[in-house]
């Protein structure tokens, strides 16, 4: 606790910022059901309310609280954004790592079959499968964890490879030692900062995905608040001159922004960059 | 050879008034007129360590006389090649120059602007880095990189510096001056590549060349059609130069004076002669005693199955073979020196045996019972006997592990040591390698010294209690004088636990100090193989006379006696056949 704090202290500015952030949000998430002034599907009043004491930042298209739904919203957003990040790395890092480990057919097998999971566009990808399966939160989780391993399985297999070749992995295959022994204990902790990195920015990325995904109408479904439905269902209120629509994306531009922060100053660390 | 000093003396006169402050030229001249070209006063550089900075050159003085050979030597560490880098006004990436001046013909290189720092680099100073093979652009042909600097100082047209690079490459007795100049760098070998980089250094008749460990990546054979090459032009133009090179016996045959550096301080500074014969500093004997090791042979035991047996091993990397039918034994407390140049299947017989590279032909023997060709197939028990020491400490062990998990690893896997049984073994361990268990037992790779990782990597070895240890070059990236640290360890160690040593190196000092018998290897084959005292008096394998007679002796006439020799033709046509 201490030495987080120590670390902390030394960090820049915008790290600070950054980490500020993602507490916020953590906690937001966490304590909703308090937070929150009113239900996540709970009708209010009358649709399209302006902001007013009652209602801090107005109704929406069906009378609920703006506010309450932002609230949760981060809880379902966040919340499926970060488990479909974590599915990705286990899927990506797991098969990435094996690949450069072992080489040979291992290796072509999983990295033809990325290059033509790769050759389709995401998103259509995604449009199609969720069309085809129906739109569940686990579906959807799969179907993005999928798409987005594609890109940690590259990562992990050029970085494991850099590790494959040093002699100590040559050492410990000497020795004797299992496969499981030398990803785990030889490669996987030199492998780990460039990951850690991505792992924070591939969350930016997933999370944007079931943004787009949700305002297409086919990510998160109705009465579940999240923020790139919301977008949607209030965007004629920004005929109006409201800006009350935009704010559900403000937050997301926040939550990317604010992990940028971190990753970047986490990558300094790492690569002992200096300027 | 005296003409061409003139013109380009004339030459230098012209371009050495324009720049110059009026102040600083004043300066330089003052003393010695145009005696001294280089003038470092009381140099202090900073290096970066995280956020602080610490001092890594303390106030160097140096005076460099138009002409003169410089040696700089000292081990990694001391300072030699930031020094050098400073007499060029430059300071690497995270250095800072702090204080002192570096006057260069009356020019304050510190405090001159980035533009005159730059028109003197190249034209009148350069500098040729250890690694010709990185400091060349891959994506160039030779002689377009030669050209660039002239024409960029608009000192030669292309043309006229095209004809100029195939002169010096002829001068520098590269092959084919003509051609040799359109390939690309990888299409040379290392020794060549190093004359073409010498012969772009000397593109614009600098007054001054800095040689940063020159030869130190190449084998014995080839350093020395560098270092006459080198010394030759240096004469032929009187161009001064510094030569920094952690190779005493180097240095003895290139520079006029040497100046000894540790610790970013001067040590002491003589004319190469009174050096050798006479240092004064006990820093200096020590480096100077370090060639003395030497282990005494011991007798080859009769009718003992020898420990470890390669029998007409044939090898190959995919269609290309690397190893023809080789074969030599190993005996218990016996340690085996496996010598040749780069390529020539040293390292491979290593693959090998350890069952990383499996033969095409032939079996490896472990006390008699051959061992599975794949590591893979090979028993616990029997990858435990064979162990490994590596060149690149560095690489060799896992960053992120502590000392505690390296040596205590095979402890467990080999001997199923756990908990204060394995934490006493591995401080016995680290004790036998002459480390404080305390003070090592928790630290990580990155925080112990090139010495004192190939010892933990020693220790691992020994973790395993193997029979036979196999040592590749594991000295050669080390100072001598922590190298020779290692090998009385090994040495040491193989008396008291009976060891039996297979240890790989190019560097015949090493074999001298370690060996009781030597494998010559050429091109994959054994040439000539025996115990070190035979290997050691002639008559000598052709091959054989030409690496021991390369390797350089700490006589500053060695290099001239030498190519006097082989001029005369007694060893001339081997020459010639080892180039190619």
């Amino acid at each position: 606790m201490e030495a987080a704090l120590k670390l902390l202290r030394s960090a820049p500015a915008t790290a600070i910022f950054g980490v500020t952030v993602i507490v916020t949000y953590v906690l937001v998430a966490i304590f909703a059901h308090w937070l929150a002034p009113y239900g996540e599907t709970q009708i209010v009043g009358a649709e399209y309310l302006p902001w007013s004491d009652q209602y801090l930042l107005g109704t929406d298209n069906l009378g609920r609280d703006m506010l309450s739904r932002l609230i949760f919203g981060a809880r379902n957003t966040v919340g499926i954004a970060f488990l479909t990040t974590c599915l990705a790395f286990l899927l990506g890092g797991l098969t990435g790592l094996l690949a450069a480990t072992l080489r040979g057919w291992v290796d072509q097998l999983f990295s033809r079959a990325i290059d033509v999971l790769m050759a389709i566009p995401a998103l259509i990808f995604a449009l199609l499968i969720l069309t085809v399966v129906g739109t569940s939160i686990p579906a959807l989780v799969c179907v993005i964890a999928v798409l987005e391993s594609t890109r940690v399985y590259r990562l992990a297999r050029a970085v494991a490879m850099n590790i494959v070749v040093m002699d100590f992995v040559e050492v410990a295959r000497l020795r004797g030692e299992g496969l499981a022994w030398i990803i785990r204990r030889e490669i996987l902790p030199n492998a780990l900062p460039p990951l850690v990195a991505e792992f924070g920015l591939r969350f930016c990325f997933v999370f944007l995905f079931i943004s787009a995904l949700s305002f297409l109408g086919l990510g998160i479904q109705p009465p579940t608040a999240d923020w790139g439905s919301m977008v949607r269902e209030n965007a004629t209120l920004i005929t109006f001159g409201d800006i009350t629509p935009l704010l559900p994306a403000a937050a997301i531009a926040l939550l990317t922004v604010g992990v940028n922060f971190v990753v970047d100053w986490f990558l300094h660390k790492t690569s002992g960059l200096k300027t | 050879m005296s003409d061409e000093t003139v013109k380009n003396g004339a030459g230098r006169d012209g371009s050495g008034h324009d720049g110059s402050g009026a102040v600083e030229a004043g300066v330089g001249r003052s003393n010695k007129p145009a005696e001294i070209l280089l003038r470092i006063r009381g140099l202090k550089i900073e290096g970066r360590s995280g956020e602080t900075w610490s001092e890594i050159v303390k106030g160097v003085d140096l005076d460099l006389h138009k002409g003169e050979v410089l040696g700089l030597i000292g081990e990694s560490g001391a300072g030699k090649s930031t020094i050098g880098l400073a007499a060029m006004g430059f300071a690497r990436d995270g250095c800072r120059i702090s204080g002192g001046s570096v006057e260069f013909d009356g020019l304050d290189l510190v405090k001159a602007g980035v533009r005159k720092r730059r028109r003197l680099r190249g034209s009148r100073i350069a500098y040729v880095a250890q690694s010709a093979a990185a400091a060349f652009n891959p994506a160039h042909k030779l002689i377009d990189q030669y050209t660039e600097t002239p024409v960029q100082h608009g000192i030669a047209g292309r043309a006229e510096s095209e004809r100029d690079a195939i002169e010096l490459y002829r001068r520098l007795r590269l092959p084919n001056p003509e051609e040799i100049g359109f390939r690309y760098p990888h299409q040379v070998s290392g020794g060549q590549l190093q004359r073409a980089m010498t012969a772009m250094a000397m593109a614009c008749r600098p007054d001054l060349i800095i040689f940063d460990e020159p030869t130190t990546a190449l084998d014995v054979t080839t350093q020395i059609e560098v270092l006459a090459a080198i010394r030759d032009i240096v004469q032929q133009f009187d161009t001064a130069a510094i030569y920094i090179t952690h190779d005493l016996a180097v240095v003895a045959q290139m520079a006029d004076r040497i100046m000894v550096l540790r610790y970013g301080k001067l040590v002491e500074e003589a004319p190469t002669r009174t050096m050798l014969s006479a240092p004064k500093k006990d820093y200096t004997k020590s480096l100077w005693a370090v060639r003395s090791f030497h282990a005494e042979e011991r007798p080859r035991p009769a009718g003992e199955t020898p420990v470890l047996a390669v029998e007409h091993v044939t090898a190959a990397y995919g269609k290309t073979r690397v190893l023809h039918d080789v074969s030599f034994e190993i005996h218990r407390q016996r340690t085996v020196a496996v010598v040749g140049e780069s390529g020539s299947g040293k390292s491979t017989t290593a693959r090998v045996i350890t069952g990383l590279l499996p033969p095409l032909e032939g079996r490896i023997l472990y006390k008699g019972k051959p061992l599975p060709p794949k590591f893979s197939d090979r028993s616990k028990e029997q990858l435990k006997t064979i162990q490994m020491i590596y060149q690149m400490a560095d690489t060799a062990m896992n960053p992120k592990q502590p000392v505690r998990e390296i040596i205590g690893r095979p402890l467990k896997f080999y001997l199923g040591m756990n908990g204060r049984q394995r934490e006493e073994r591995i401080r016995e361990l680290l004790s036998l390698i002459e480390l404080e268990p305390k003070d090592f037992i928790d630290r990580l790779p990155g925080e112990l010294s090139g010495g004192q990782k190939q010892r933990i990597c020693i220790a691992r070895a020994l973790a395993a209690e193997p029979s036979v240890i196999i040592c590749d070059e594991v000295t050669s990236a080390l100072d001598q004088l922590v190298a020779e640290g290692i090998l009385k360890l090994l040495d040491r160690l193989q008396g008291e636990l009976g060891l039996a040593y297979m240890f790989i190196t190019h560097d015949l000092a090493t074999v001298k100090a370690i060996a009781d018998e030597v494998v010559v290897m050429l091109q994959g084959k054994v040439v000539e193989s025996g115990p070190k005292s035979e290997m050691f008096t002639p008559p000598h394998h052709a091959y054989t006379e030409l690496l021991l007679s390369s390797v350089p002796e700490m006589d500053p006439d060695w290099l001239d006696e030498l190519l006097a020799a082989r001029a005369r033709g007694e060893a001339g046509g081997k020459i010639e056949a080892a180039d190619n």
